[in-house]
C-alpha cells in the first residue's frame, strides 16, 4: 500500500515537471504545445550526448556529474524551446486555433523525426545509472536515487512557483495570460515574455527527460509522445493554466495510475489515465482547482 | 445598384483557376482511376493503388471533421480500427459474409464517435484535440490487450470483399475504386448540403452560429460522426484489401498521416484532399530512398504549409463568397 503511494508521487514529480510546461504555455497564449513532450526526448537526448562527450569523469561521480548535465540540458532544451516558438507559433499568432494546432503537431513531427535522423532509430542506452540503496520508509521500499530526483523536482517547482508568483517577469507573465492587449498598451515587451516562458517550460521539459533516463536507462526518439499525454492530462486534472493545480493534477494522476497498474495490470495503465482524462472531462472539465474560463469572444 | 460590375476592373479567373474548378474534374480523375490498371498491372502496383485508394476515403473522412467543421482529430486511426476490427471479428469468428457487417460496422463507428465526442465537443476546440489522441492510443492498446482482438498479432484470415472466390486484385480494386468515388461523392455533396453549411459557419465563427440558432454541438457531433463512419468503412477495405489486420496499422503516425493528406490539400475542399491523399500514399513509393527523412520532411511541411498558404494546395473556392463579393461590387 505504502509501496503503491510511494510510487505514484515519484512517478507523479516526473509528470508534474513535463506539465507545468504545459500549462504555463497554455495558461499565457491558450496554445497547447504538442511539441512539448518532445522537448522531454530532445532533454533525455541532450543529456545522452553530453554523458557521452565527458566519458571518464562520469564514472568517477555520477550524481554530480548528472546534476552538472541537468543543467546544461535545461539550457539547451529551452533553447530549442524558443526556436519552436520563434519558427512555428509567433508567425501564426492570432490566427484561428487550428492552424497553430496543426503547426504545433508539424513541430512534433519535425522533432521526432529530426532526432531519428541524428541519433537513430534504436533505443539508447543511459551512459550513467543511478543506483542506491533502498531505505525502508513506513514499509515502502524507497532508494536514493528517487529521493534525489523527487528532491531535485520539487526544488524546480518551488523555484518556478517563486519565479511567478513572486517576481516582476512573473506578474507580467500572469498579466499576459489576462490580457495580452492590454499589456502591450502597458508597455510589455509580450513577444519577450511568451519566449521566455517556453525557455522555462522547456527547461523544466528537459530536466525531467535526463532524469527519465538516468532513472529508466533506455531512451528512445518517440519517448516523448506517451508522457506528452500524460502531462496533459496531469494539466487538466488540475485545471489547466494553473501552476499549483498542475503540480497537483500530476501527483493525483502518478497515484491513480499507480494504484490502476495494481489492480487492472500494467498493460491496462495508460487506457486507465486516458479513461480518467476523458471521464474527468465530462464530469469536471474546469480540473480540480481551475476556475471557469468562459471563452472570449 | 442598377451598374453592370466593372468587368475589366477585375481581372477573370487564370485558366488554372477556371481548370480548377471544373465541373468535370471529378469525372475525369475516377477516369483516371479507371484507366491505370491498364497502363500498370503488377500485383505490387495494384496493391498500391488499392492502399492509396483507401487513402483517399480516409482523407475525405476526416476532411469532413476538420476541413468542414473545424475540428481537429488527431486519433482518426481509431475509427480506421474500429471499422476494420468490427468487421473483421465478425467476419472471422461469427464467419459472416465482409459485405454483412458493414452496417454492424457503421453502428460501432458511429457509437464510437459519439462516445469520443459526447464529452468533449463541449469543450475548447483544443482539448478535443489531445482527446482524440488519448482515444487513438486507448483503442490500439485495447486491440493490442484483448484476446479476442487477437493481440499483438491481430486478426488474419478476413474473407474478400464479395467472399473468397472473387480475390483477384484488379477486381478488388475496382471494387474499391467505385466504393470510395461514391463516398467522396456523398461527402462532397453532404458540404454543400445544409448541414455543410451549418458545419463551415461553425468552423468560421462558433459564437455567431449559435447566435444565428444552430444548435452548434449537435452541429460538430454529426460532423464527428461522419466522419468516423467514413474512417470505419475505409477500415472494411483496409481489412479486406490485406485479409489480416494488427495494431500496428493504427497507430499515431497514421492520423498524422491523414491529417496531413487533408492539410497539404487544402481543408475543407474535396478535390485538394484528394489529390493529397493520393499524393502522400504514392510519394513514399517514389521516394524510397529517403525512407529515412519523410517524417522529417512532413513535419516540416506542416509548419511551412501553414505559415505560407493555411489553405492548402487546392484550396476550396466558396460560390457564396464568389457572389457576395460581386454584390459588394455592385453597391
Amino acid at each position: 500500500m505504502s509501496q503503491l503511494i510511494w510510487n505514484g508521487l515519484f512517478v507523479g514529480s516526473f509528470y508534474a515537471l513535463v506539465a507545468l510546461g504545459y500549462t504555463m504555455v497554455y495558461g499565457i497564449i491558450k496554445l497547447l504545445n504538442f511539441a512539448h513532450g518532445d522537448l522531454y526526448m530532445l532533454g533525455a537526448f541532450t543529456g545522452f550526448a553530453m554523458l557521452g562527450a565527458m566519458g571518464g569523469l562520469v564514472r568517477s561521480s555520477s550524481l554530480v556529474a548528472l546534476l552538472v548535465v541537468l543543467v546544461l540540458t535545461m539550457v539547451t532544451t529551452g533553447l530549442g524551446g524558443l526556436v519552436i516558438e520563434r519558427v512555428a507559433y509567433r508567425p501564426l499568432r492570432g490566427m484561428p486555433r487550428l492552424s497553430l494546432l496543426i503547426t504545433a503537431v508539424g513541430a512534433s513531427f519535425a522533432l521526432e523525426y529530426g532526432t531519428r535522423i541524428a541519433a537513430g532509430p534504436n533505443p539508447r542506452v543511459y551512459p550513467v545509472r543511478l543506483d542506491g540503496a533502498a531505505v525502508d520508509v513506513l514499509g515502502a521500499r524507497v532508494t536514493m536515487q528517487q529521493l534525489v530526483l523527487m528532491a531535485v523536482s520539487a526544488a524546480l517547482m518551488v523555484a518556478l512557483a517563486v519565479f511567478i508568483g513572486r517576481t516582476q517577469q512573473g506578474r507580467a507573465m500572469r498579466a499576459i495570460a489576462l490580457d495580452p492587449k492590454a499589456c502591450l498598451l502597458m508597455g510589455i515587451n509580450v513577444d519577450a515574455i511568451i519566449a521566455r516562458t517556453f525557455f522555462i517550460g522547456s527547461a523544466m521539459a528537459g530536466a525531467a527527460g535526463v532524469m527519465a533516463g538516468g532513472y529508466y536507462g533506455k531512451i528512445d526518439f518517440l519517448m516523448g509522445f506517451i508522457i506528452g499525454l500524460k502531462a496533459f492530462t496531469a494539466a487538466v486534472i488540475g485545471g489547466i493554466g494553473n501552476v499549483p493545480g498542475t503540480m497537483l493534477g500530476a501527483l493525483v494522476l502518478g497515484l491513480l495510475e499507480s494504484f490502476g497498474t495494481h489492480w487492472v495490470g500494467g498493460e491496462w495503465r495508460d487506457v486507465f489515465a486516458f479513461g480518467f482524462l476523458i471521464l474527468f472531462l465530462t464530469v469536471r472539465p474546469t480540473g480540480l482547482l481551475g476556475e471557469r474560463v468562459t471563452e472570449r469572444v | 445598384m442598377t451598374a453592370v460590375p466593372d468587368r475589366a476592373k477585375r481581372p477573370g479567373p487564370t485558366i488554372v483557376t477556371r481548370l480548377m474548378e471544373n465541373r468535370h474534374l471529378g469525372w475525369a480523375a475516377l477516369a483516371v482511376g479507371l484507366v491505370a490498371p491498364f497502363v500498370i498491372a503488377t500485383p505490387y502496383a495494384m496493391n498500391i493503388m488499392t492502399s492509396a485508394v483507401i487513402f483517399v476515403m480516409l482523407a475525405v473522412g476526416l476532411n469532413i471533421v476538420v476541413g468542414y467543421c473545424g475540428l481537429l482529430d488527431l486519433g482518426f486511426a481509431a475509427f480506421f480500427a474500429v471499422g476494420a476490427y468490427t468487421s473483421g471479428l465478425l467476419a472471422t469468428r461469427l464467419s459472416w459474409p465482409l459485405l454483412a457487417t458493414v452496417p454492424a460496422v457503421i453502428i460501432a463507428t458511429a457509437l464510437a464517435g459519439v462516445i469520443i465526442g459526447g464529452p468533449t465537443l463541449r469543450l475548447r476546440s483544443d482539448y478535443l484535440a489531445i482527446v482524440t489522441l488519448g482515444f487513438g492510443e486507448i483503442v490500439r492498446i485495447i486491440a493490442n490487450n484483448l484476446e479476442v482482438t487477437g493481440g499483438p498479432s491481430g486478426i488474419y484470415g478476413i474473407p474478400g470483399l464479395f467472399g473468397a472466390e472473387a480475390a483477384d486484385p484488379v477486381v478488388f480494386y475496382y471494387a474499391a475504386l467505385v466504393i470510395v468515388a461514391v463516398a467522396v461523392l456523398l461527402a462532397a455533396r453532404l458540404g454543400r448540403s445544409r448541414l455543410g453549411r451549418a458545419w463551415r459557419f461553425v468552423r468560421e465563427d462558433e459564437d455567431a452560429a449559435e447566435a444565428m440558432g444552430v444548435h452548434t454541438y449537435r452541429i460538430k457531433m454529426a460532423a464527428y460522426i461522419a466522419g468516423a463512419i467514413w474512417g470505419g468503412l475505409a477500415g472494411v477495405l483496409f481489412a479486406a484489401q490485406l485479409s489480416a489486420i494488427s495494431p500496428a496499422s493504427f497507430t499515431f503516425l497514421q492520423s498524422a498521416l491523414v491529417l496531413m493528406a487533408v492539410v497539404l490539400g487544402g481543408m475543407g475542399s474535396t478535390p485538394g484532399v484528394v489529390i493529397g491523399a493520393v499524393v502522400i500514399s504514392l510519394l513514399p513509393e517514389i521516394l524510397r530512398d529517403l525512407a529515412d527523412y519523410r517524417f522529417f520532411v512532413f513535419g516540416v511541411l506542416l509548419i511551412v504549409m501553414m505559415i505560407v498558404r493555411p489553405q492548402g494546395l487546392w484550396p476550396h473556392r466558396s460560390r457564396e463568397t464568389a457572389r457576395t463579393a460581386a454584390r459588394s461590387g455592385e453597391s
